[in-house]
C-alpha cells in the first residue's frame, strides 16, 4: 500500500515537472516567434536581427520562472524571513526537501535564461550602438536618426548621442533597465555560488544570509521591465507606413511622392508584459458627449468587456485636461443598456476644464481613460416588494441607474425583480443642475403611461429652497396638468418632506409588505429615516416592516 | 559564524567568475564587437582563473569534498608553494586580472564577480586562512580474507585493580565526527 502511494506521488511529480518544462518551451517559442515575425518589430529587427526575439523570449521565461521559484518555499518563506523555524522542525524539513528539488530546478532554469537574455542584450546594445555611429546612409542609420531631435517620444534607437562617450557600457549604466539588470544579475550569481551544496552543508550561515539577496532580485526585476527601451512601431504609424513595402526606399519617406504612401514611421514602447495596453486603462471610444443645461456634461461610452452593476462608480482621467488626475463618478446608466454613462457637474477646476474642453467641440474628441467599475453593487434594491428611495442633492445620481434598471427589469418581466411599487423622493435645492434627471423622470413617466403601468413609480420632488415668487408661480399654475417647475406630472412640493406622513401613508397602502428604504444623502437625514423605520415597523411579523439601507451608495 | 572559512566561498565565486569571463569573452569575439581584444584577454584570464581555482583547498576542520578530477590540477598548483598558498596573493591577483575586462560591456559582469571573489579572498587572508592541497590518503594494508578473519588476542587486556574500577562522571560527551554526519530522513 505504501509502495503504491509512493509510486503515485512519484508519477505526479513527473507529471508536474513535464508540465513545467512544457510551459517553458511553449512560452519561449511563442514569444520568440512573436518578436521574430510581428510587423510591429520589423524595423527593430533591421537594427537588431534575431537578438531581439532571443532577448524577449528569454525574458518571458524569466518572468514565469521567477514567479514560480517562490512557490515551493512559500510556506517556509515567512519563517525564513523571521530567521528561525522553531516548531515542527522535522516535518517542515521533510516537506522542504520535496519542494527544494523543484526550487533548485527552477533556479537552474533562471540561471540558464539569464545567460541567454544577457547575451542577447549584449548583442542588442552593440548593434544599436553600431547603427547610431554608422553614417553610411544604410537603412539602420536612417532608422536610428529618426525623431532624435524632437521632444516627441517616437524614436527607435535608444542610443541618442553620437559622441564617443556613448558605448554600450555607458548606456547600460545610465539607463534603468541596464543598471537594474546588472544589479540583479550580481545578486543572482551571489545567491547561486553560496548555495552550492558544499557551501550549504558546511557553512550554512553564508548560504542563509546571502540568499536574502532575493529581495533585491525581485525588487530589481520589477523595475527592470518597466522602462521600455526596446520599441516597436506604433499601431497608428503602421496604418500609414507598411514596413514590408516601404523599407526598400527610405529616401521617399514622408515626401510628397504620390507613388509610395509611406509616412515616416513612429515608434513607441511596447509594455513588457502584454502585447498591448492594460485593459483597464484602454482608451475608451465614445458614443456621445451631451452638454446639459447648468454645466452638466454627460459622457456616454462604450468599452469592450465592461460590465457594471447599479450603484457603482468609475474613475475618469482626461490626459488633455490633466495627466495625473483621476476622479470618481457614479454611473448613471443601467446595466441593461449597451453603453455606460456618467453625468459630470462642474464642481471644481478639473470638472470645469473638462466641460470646457467638450464644449469647444474640437475636431478631435479628447481622449478619455476609464478605470473601474468599483463599489459594491446594490442588488438589494430589487429584493423588496415596495421600495422607498430617497435621494438628496447629488445623491440622486446613483438612483438614475437604479430607476432605469428597475424599469428595464419590469418591462422584461425579470424574475429577479420583486419590486411592485417604488416611492421615490427627490430632495434638492434647485433642479437646475439636475435637469437631466428631470428628463429621465419625464421619459420614465411617459413610458409608464404607454405601457399602462402608471402606478409603478410614484415620485415626489421637494425643493428645499424656495422663495415667494416660486410659490406664487406654483399657486397660479395649480390647475395645470404638469408641474410648472419640472414639467412633470407630479407636482413639486416645497420644503422638506414630513417623513412621518410619508411613512404612515406607505404603511397604510401596503399593510403586509416588506418595505426597503434606501437613502443616498446626508447623515442627519439618515438618522430621521432610521427613526421612522423603527417607529412605523409593526411588531407583528405579518404586517408592514421597514428596513433601512444606507451604506450601499 | 565563527567557524566559517571564507576561502571556500571565495573559491566558488572565483570559479563562477572565470566561467562568466570566458562566456562574455567568447560572445564578444565571435560577434566581433568593438574592442574585442579585451574580450580575447578575458577568455585567457578566465581560463587561467578556472584552472587556478578548480582544485579545492582542504578545510581546516572536517573532510573536504573533492571536485571531480581535481588531483591533477592540485599537483600543479602545489608546485608554486607560497604564491598559491597565500590568499593575499590570490586576492591581489584576481583584482588585477579583473580590471582589464572592465572595459568591455560583455565582460564587465566577469569583472564584477571576480572583484567580489577577490574581496572575499582578502577577508579570508585577513582571518589567516591558507590554501592546503588535499592529499591522497595512504593505501590501507590489504587484509587477509577481506578483514573478516581476526586473530584472537594473545594476552588478556590489562585490568586496573577492583577498587579503582569506578565509572567516571559524565563529561563532555564524545568526539567530534571527522566526517560530517547528516541524518537522511525519508
Amino acid at each position: 500500500h505504501q509502495a503504491q502511494s509512493i509510486s503515485k506521488w512519484a508519477s505526479l511529480k513527473v507529471l508536474l515537472r513535464a508540465a513545467w518544462l512544457g510551459l517553458n518551451v511553449f512560452l519561449f517559442v511563442y514569444y520568440f516567434l512573436l518578436f521574430d515575425r510581428d510587423k510591429k518589430f520589423y524595423y527593430t529587427r533591421v537594427l537588431l536581427g534575431s537578438a531581439l526575439a532571443w532577448a524577449r523570449a528569454s525574458a518571458k521565461c524569466l518572468n514565469f520562472n521567477s514567479m514560480l521559484i517562490l512557490l515551493p518555499v512559500c510556506r517556509n518563506l515567512l519563517s525564513f524571513l523571521r530567521g528561525t523555524c522553531l516548531c515542527c522542525r522535522r516535518t517542515m524539513r521533510k516537506q522542504l526537501d520535496r519542494n527544494l528539488t523543484f526550487h533548485k530546478l527552477v533556479a537552474y532554469a533562471i540561471a540558464l535564461f539569464t545567460a541567454v537574455h544577457i547575451i542577447a542584450h549584449l548583442c542588442n546594445f552593440e548593434w544599436y550602438n553600431d547603427s547610431q555611429q554608422a553614417a553610411d546612409g544604410s537603412l539602420s542609420s536612417i532608422l536610428s536618426n529618426l525623431h532624435q531631435d524632437e521632444e516627441s517620444n517616437k524614436w527607435l534607437n535608444p542610443i541618442h548621442t553620437n559622441s564617443t562617450v556613448s558605448t554600450p557600457a555607458y548606456v547600460t549604466f545610465t539607463t534603468i533597465p541596464g543598471l537594474t539588470g546588472v544589479i540583479i544579475t550580481l545578486a543572482l550569481i551571489l545567491m547561486v555560488t553560496s548555495s552550492m551544496e558544499f557551501i550549504r552543508r558546511s557553512y550554512f550561515e553564508v548560504f542563509w544570509y546571502t540568499h536574502h539577496l532575493f529581495i533585491i532580485y525581485f525588487a530589481g526585476l520589477v523595475i527592470h521591465g518597466i522602462a521600455g527601451l526596446v520599441r516597436g512601431q506604433t499601431a497608428e504609424s503602421l496604418n500609414k507606413h507598411n514596413p514590408e513595402h516601404c523599407a526598400q526606399d527610405p529616401r521617399y519617406w514622408g515626401g510628397n511622392n504620390t507613388d509610395s504612401h509611406c509616412e515616416e514611421p513612429e515608434f513607441g514602447s511596447i509594455p513588457a508584459e502584454l502585447g498591448g495596453t492594460y485593459s483597464c486603462f484602454a482608451d475608451v471610444p465614445f458614443l456621445q458627449a451631451v452638454v446639459h443645461p447648468s454645466k452638466v456634461l454627460e459622457l456616454q461610452m462604450h468599452k469592450k468587456g465592461f460590465s457594471m452593476e447599479v450603484g457603482q462608480y468609475i474613475f475618469i482621467n482626461c490626459p488633455s485636461v490633466s495627466h495625473l488626475e483621476w476622479h470618481p463618478f457614479t454611473l448613471t446608466s443601467a446595466p441593461e443598456e449597451d453603453f455606460f454613462s456618467v453625468h459630470i457637474r462642474a464642481a471644481g477646476d478639473w470638472t470645469e476644464n473638462l466641460i470646457d474642453t467638450f464644449q469647444q467641440q474640437k475636431p478631435k474628441t479628447p481622449r478619455i481613460e476609464v478605470d473601474g467599475p468599483f463599489g459594491t453593487a446594490s442588488e438589494d434594491v430589487f429584493q423588496y416588494e415596495v421600495a422607498m428611495l430617497v435621494g438628496a442633492g447629488i445623491g440622486v445620481t446613483p438612483f438614475a441607474s437604479v430607476l432605469k434598471s428597475i424599469w428595464y427589469k419590469f418591462q422584461h418581466a425579470d424574475q429577479r425583480l420583486k419590486t411592485k411599487k417604488i416611492y421615490f423622493y427627490w430632495l434638492c435645492r434647485d433642479t437646475g443642475a439636475f435637469t437631466w434627471f428631470n428628463d429621465l423622470l419625464a421619459s420614465l413617466e411617459q413610458e409608464m403611461e404607454e405601457s399602462g403601468k402608471t402606478g409603478f413609480l410614484n415620485y415626489r420632488l421637494f425643493l428645499t429652497v424656495w422663495d415667494n415668487s416660486v410659490v406664487g408661480q406654483a399657486a397660479f399654475n395649480f390647475d395645470n396638468d404638469t408641474d410648472v417647475v419640472t414639467g412633470l406630472k407630479q407636482k413639486t412640493a416645497f420644503g422638506r418632506p414630513m417623513w412621518s406622513n410619508e411613512f404612515s401613508a406607505v404603511a397604510t397602502a401596503h399593510p403586509r409588505s416588506v418595505v426597503g428604504v434606501f437613502l443616498c444623502g446626508p447623515q442627519a437625514l439618515a438618522k430621521s429615516l432610521q427613526k421612522c423605520c423603527h417607529q412605523y415597523s409593526s411588531l407583528d411579523p405579518r404586517k408592514v416592516k421597514f428596513y433601512f439601507n444606507k451604506e450601499n451608495f | 559564524m565563527g567557524r566559517i572559512e571564507w576561502a571556500m566561498w571565495a573559491n566558488e565565486q572565483a570559479l563562477a567568475s572565470g566561467l562568466i569571463l570566458v562566456t562574455g569573452g567568447v560572445v564578444a569575439v565571435a560577434a566581433q564587437f568593438k574592442g574585442w581584444p579585451f574580450a580575447a584577454y578575458a577568455i585567457a584570464a578566465g581560463v587561467f582563473v578556472c584552472l587556478l581555482e578548480y582544485p579545492r583547498g582542504k578545510r581546516k576542520k572536517g573532510s573536504t569534498m573533492e571536485r571531480c578530477g581535481q588531483k591533477y590540477l592540485t599537483a600543479v598548483v602545489k608546485v608554486f608553494g607560497p604564491i598559491t598558498r597565500n590568499y593575499y596573493v590570490r586576492a591581489i591577483l584576481h583584482a588585477a586580472l579583473a580590471v582589464p575586462a572592465g572595459f568591455l560591456l560583455s565582460t564587465i559582469l566577469g569583472t564584477a564577480c571576480l572583484g567580489i571573489a577577490s574581496a572575499i579572498y582578502l577577508l579570508a587572508a585577513i582571518r589567516g586562512e591558507e590554501w592546503n592541497p588535499i592529499e591522497q590518503k595512504p593505501q590501507e594494508r590489504p587484509q587477509v580474507g577481506g578483514g573478516t578473519i581476526k586473530q584472537p588476542p594473545a594476552m588478556p587486556p590489562p585490568r586496573p585493580p577492583a577498587d579503582t574500577r569506578k565509572k567516571p562522571p559524565a563529561e563532555v560527551a564524545g568526539q567530534e565526527n571527522p566526517i560530517p554526519v547528516t541524518i537522511e530522513a525519508e
